[in-house]
């Protein structure tokens, strides 16, 4: 499968060390169709350069959330608008 | 019920005035604050950034205020944490539960900061006087904090 045809846009947007080792803090992808889970999507941002191999080398580290709630690695990003990566919160 | 994610200072007497006003329901008051401390790992702290979530923040904490008053039945609530550059001393979050009771509010409360600490997507990063910046880390007693609401606890 080449992915083109198939293909989704979605906006993935950073924060904290996540936004800083990435370099920004928001763009819009085209995800390859076999990119199917989060982990899958951290998996193939890794790929995409040192400020991604760095930010995202310790996937365990990471959270994540599709349009704006909360999800687990394992959550399915199909239909996704949007995907946020974090740090664990620290507010309060 | 009232959520708010601000740059500006709240002022605790008032946000109070505001959610018991005319309200003769409310027989107990409960409030947390919390401060900036002027240390970091032994440091002394310059200034504290505050990052968020911009849609996401208010949507966790309008849910997270949600289960609290239906949890404890409050009478009111509201939850004001602020965001951007702060200083040693100055206020950063505001966590006011009001009940009939006060064992309802007081557990309200501690359960509003439980979950905001865990869930509401807010980054803290110190910088000390020596100018160095960190992100701080989230800690694992804050999780254990609020698992034990979770076991039906109150």
């Amino acid at each position: 499968m080449t992915g083109i045809a198939q293909s989704r846009d979605i906006t993935l947007r950073y924060f904290a060390w996540v936004r800083e080792k990435v370099g920004h803090s928001e763009e819009r992808v085209s995800i390859p169709a076999d990119i199917a889970t989060v982990a899958d999507l951290v998996a193939w941002l890794q790929a995409r350069g040192d400020g991604y191999a760095h930010a995202f080398a310790k996937p365990s580290a990471i959270r994540a959330a599709i349009d704006q709630k909360h999800v687990q690695s394992s959550a399915l990003i199909h239909g996704a608008r949007e995907i946020g990566f974090f740090p664990p919160v620290t507010g309060g | 019920m009232s959520v708010s994610v601000q740059s500006a200072d709240f002022d605790v007497s008032v946000e109070i005035e505001k959610l018991t006003r005319g309200n003769a329901s409310i027989g107990a008051i409960a409030t947390f604050v919390g401060k900036v401390r002027g240390d970091a790992g032994g440091q002394a702290l310059a200034s504290m950034s505050l990052e968020h979530y911009a849609g996401m923040t208010e949507r966790e904490l309008e849910r997270i205020e949600a289960e609290a008053v239906a949890r404890f039945k409050l009478s009111a609530s509201c939850i004001i944490h602020r965001i951007g550059t702060l200083l040693p001393g100055e206020n950063i979050v505001l966590v006011i539960a009001c009940a009939p009771h006060r064992h309802d509010a007081l557990s309200a409360c501690d359960f509003l900061m439980d979950y905001l600490k865990t869930e509401a997507p807010f980054w803290k990063k110190e910088t000390t006087d020596d100018g160095n910046g960190s992100w701080v880390d989230a800690r694992s007693s804050d999780d254990t904090a609020r698992a034990r609401w979770s076991k039906g606890g109150t």
